[in-house]
């Protein structure tokens, strides 16, 4: 099936929803997402950041679709033809949708551990707007301890399901879910239960905000003074396959493998990611590669081999010559 | 005198029983589909009839119907969605309290049509007492054979429950009511799939609101030719109307559709003019979710026309001077009412029924009701009407369900054709309420 986003056109296998064949084309044309977890079944569709518009829905049916769509959720059509970052009002609509997450959100990124790391501060530093129109106090939860490993921070939560998902998909019985409705629902547990099971540590890696963070990290450090590093174990549980995230020669903490769309490559268990705190718990593999535009970049190394292929392209673009056939 | 179809018996002492119900004509229509027709032939006479849905959307049921999928070994559903929650509507519950065998004839006649072996009667929890009475209903039915196994003595069986909701305006959304059903919490799904294809409980599903279904009743029992030469163009048949506000004779009123809004309002068969010798300011013509109008749009279109009761002559002009007929939740306003004050009462409605699961609508509800309680506190900004105006654009069409619209749609409309009521108010800094209710309220405080 053909599908044109920004008038790139990829052929893709049936079933592929508009936000997989963006991501397919490559991060200039994906939308942004906060709530779609390609990882979990059934996630995407509540926060409303990827909407796009189809100019065209399929070849057969070339009409419009009247209303924006979210692109996580609606599967391509053959000949389908999609605007994003080129739709004026798409981006508008979106600046629109960040507002709303924003506007009972605490912002309070200079406490908060996910502070270098999350998607909400990402989409509004690309997407938002510098200032706010909402002029009234931001709504506030009753604090609630859901367990020794895993800090709840309902205030943060910006509502993406993830973590209800995550506890469905992946473990037997999920003891917290969604109470009440409309801007008063929360993430919570019935009542005041706590979340016990080997693979409750997942929720923290899936959590787009700081509502859920690692208790065992908490307040430690801030995440661009750590250095990621990829490890692995032997673990019975799990596949064993962490990042470690060190402070000299501390592990600070260990999460999962995130790739370049932020989502864990892997789920991990609870005894790898909250137990095994010491180097020789590990073999390190070597160090993660760091997406250059992402903070924790910051005072670390790049990715050697990619930047000498970049900076080789630049030259050769100048017109420099060929550094190896030097005569 | 229009012609009645629906609720032509609800005069008639004990219509709610069984035998008095079927003294006057009750489940012929059972009897004709059973036994003289097939069941595409009462689909098809449901697309001649040209009737529309009666819930607010006004798609045409019979299409809707031809919809639905019917794969080989997998159940179908009829549901009859009750939850009737708009504020302004009450005439589904007016329908099922005084004629519940009316329904329950529907749902059976619509069952056999559909080839549903069950349907489901999902009622608002606020209705408890209606339940009670189309169980009472639907228990003579299966003593008197009506329903139950091999229905006057065909081989077609069908079972009817009826399912109370938590009273929650959000489950009338078709897939957040087939959620309730399924017993899980009532958050509207995101569609595709369509309940046509994917249901209840996975399986091919028709909605239908409670009136739809009662008026299959007089479409089976006339035919559908002769239904549809009821009404205006595409708006055929009778529809119930529940008229409330200020008018001298609030109540449930069946019209032809394609009588004027102008009778309707002032005719003394119906509204009976606006009361206390006042004028008319405003009418919400199909419930608190389409654009209000003032009353020289809603008496005449754009275009100098006189505007009908039909889909088509309230839509007429868009939104920018049409409105919808919606579920027909009539509201007049008289010259004493704040538009302002009625907008936070409706967007107070919608942020309370958000159900949370998208952004726009579980921040943006709520966002509004606080910017209108500032205009009523008398501390709002002439900036503010421009924010509502901006802040309801971007919840319009942008949520999963219609709620997001449900609730954007009033807003916008109250500033289209009432912007200088909230200028003034931002401009003195003071909200003055000059509607009946309120002197009264005054005086009992006195």
């Amino acid at each position: 099936m053909k599908v044109t986003i920004d008038g790139i056109t990829i052929d893709v296998p049936k079933g592929t929803t508009i936000l997989q064949a963006a991501r397919m084309i490559g991060p200039e044309v994906a939308p942004p997402t906060m709530c779609y977890y390609s990882k979990l079944k059934t996630s995407g569709g509540y926060c409303r950041t990827c909407i796009v518009k189809v100019t065209q829905g399929s070849a057969a049916n070339p009409t419009p679709m009247p209303k924006p769509v979210a692109s996580c959720r609606t599967e391509v059509m053959d000949g389908m033809v999609v605007e994003n970052t080129i739709n004026k009002d798409v981006l508008e609509a979106r600046k629109g949708v960040v507002e709303f997450l924003l506007v009972n959100h605490p912002l309070d990124c200079p406490v908060c551990d996910q502070a270098g790391e999350c998607s909400l501060q990402d989409l509004g530093y690309e997407h938002g707007a510098a200032t706010s129109r909402y002029e009234f106090p931001r709504r506030e939860f009753e604090r609630i301890d859901i367990g020794k490993y895993v800090q709840l921070h309902m205030n943060r939560c910006i509502m993406c399901f993830r973590c209800v998902k995550v506890a469905d998909q992946l473990t037997e019985k999920r003891v917290h879910g969604v109470m009440h409705r409309g801007d008063a629902a929360e993430i919570s547990t019935y009542i005041e239960n706590v979340i016990e099971n080997d693979f409750s540590g997942n929720v923290i890696d899936v959590c787009p905000v700081g509502a859920l963070t690692d208790k065992t990290f908490r307040f430690k450090s801030r995440v661009w003074f750590t250095k990621p590093v990829d490890a692995s174990c032997d673990c019975k549980k799990c596949s064993g396959k962490v990042r470690l995230w060190m402070k000299g020669e501390d592990v600070l903490r260990v999460t999962a493998r995130k790739d370049q769309w932020g989502e864990a490559e892997e789920f991990i268990c609870n005894e790898c990611r909250f137990d095994k705190k010491k180097t020789s718990d590990w073999k390190i593999e070597g160090p993660t590669k760091v997406d250059r535009h992402s903070v924790i970049s910051q005072n670390h190394y790049n990715h050697l081999n990619e930047l000498k292929v970049q900076v080789l392209k630049q030259q050769k673009a100048l017109g420099f010559m060929d550094i190896n056939k030097r005569p | 005198m229009g012609r009645k179809l629906l609720i032509h018996n609800d005069h008639i002492p004990n219509i709610h029983t069984l035998d008095v119900y079927r003294a006057h004509g009750g489940y012929a229509s059972v009897e004709k589909a059973l036994k003289i027709m097939q069941p595409d032939q009462v689909t098809e006479e449901v697309k001649k009839s040209g009737l529309r849905g009666r819930g607010g959307a006004g798609f045409p049921t019979g299409m809707k119907w031809s919809f639905l999928a019917k794969p080989e070994g997998v159940p179908r559903y009829l549901v009859c969605n009750a939850d009737e929650s708009e504020p302004g509507t009450f005439k589904d519950r007016y329908l099922m309290e005084k004629i519940p065998h009316a329904l329950i004839e529907g749902m059976i006649t619509s069952s056999f049509a559909l080839g549903a072996k069950q349907s489901y009667i999902y009622i608002r929890g606020e209705y408890f007492y209606v339940a009670r009475i189309l169980e009472a209903a639907i228990a003579e039915a299966y003593a008197a054979g009506w329903l139950g196994k091999n229905i006057l003595g065909t081989d077609f069986s069908h079972d009817c429950s009826v399912q109370v909701g938590g009273g929650a305006y959000i489950c009338g959304e078709e897939t957040a009511l087939l959620e309730s059903l399924e017993g899980k919490r009532g958050n509207p799904r995101i569609k595709p799939p369509f309940p046509a294809v994917a249901g209840l409980w996975g399986c091919p599903t028709v909605v239908n609101n409670v009136e739809t279904i009662a008026a299959v009743v007089p479409i089976v029992n006339m035919g559908g030719e002769e239904y549809a030469k009821i009404g205006v163009g595409k708006s055929t048949g009778t529809k119930l109307i529940s008229a409330s506000g200020h008018i001298n004779k609030p109540g449930v009123y069946e019209i032809e559709l394609g009588i004027t809004v102008e009778e309707f309002i002032y005719g003394e068969e119906y509204c009976g003019g606006i009361r206390n010798g006042k004028k008319l300011k405003a009418v919400v013509a199909g419930g608190s979710s389409v654009p209000i109008l003032p009353t020289e749009l809603i008496l005449k279109t754009a275009k100098g026309e006189p505007r009908l009761m039909t889909y088509e002559s309230l839509s007429d002009g868009g939104f920018q001077t049409g409105t919808m007929l919606g579920s027909g939740g009539f509201i007049a306003m008289d010259e004493d009412t704040s538009i302002v004050k009625n907008l936070f009462t409706f967007s107070r409605f919608y942020h309370h029924e958000s159900c949370g699961q998208c952004s726009p609508c579980r921040e943006g509800t709520g966002w509004i009701e606080k910017i209108l309680k500032k205009f009523l506190d008398g501390t709002a900004n002439e900036s503010d009407v421009d924010l509502l105006w901006d802040i309801q654009s971007k919840i319009e069409g942008k949520t999963i369900c219609p709620l997001g619209e449900a609730a954007a749609w009033p807003v916008a409309a109250a500033i289209r054709h009432f912007k200088h009521e909230f200028l003034e108010i931002a401009r003195n800094k003071k909200f003055t309420d000059i509607s009946h209710y309120d002197r009264l309220n005054k005086l009992a405080r006195v």
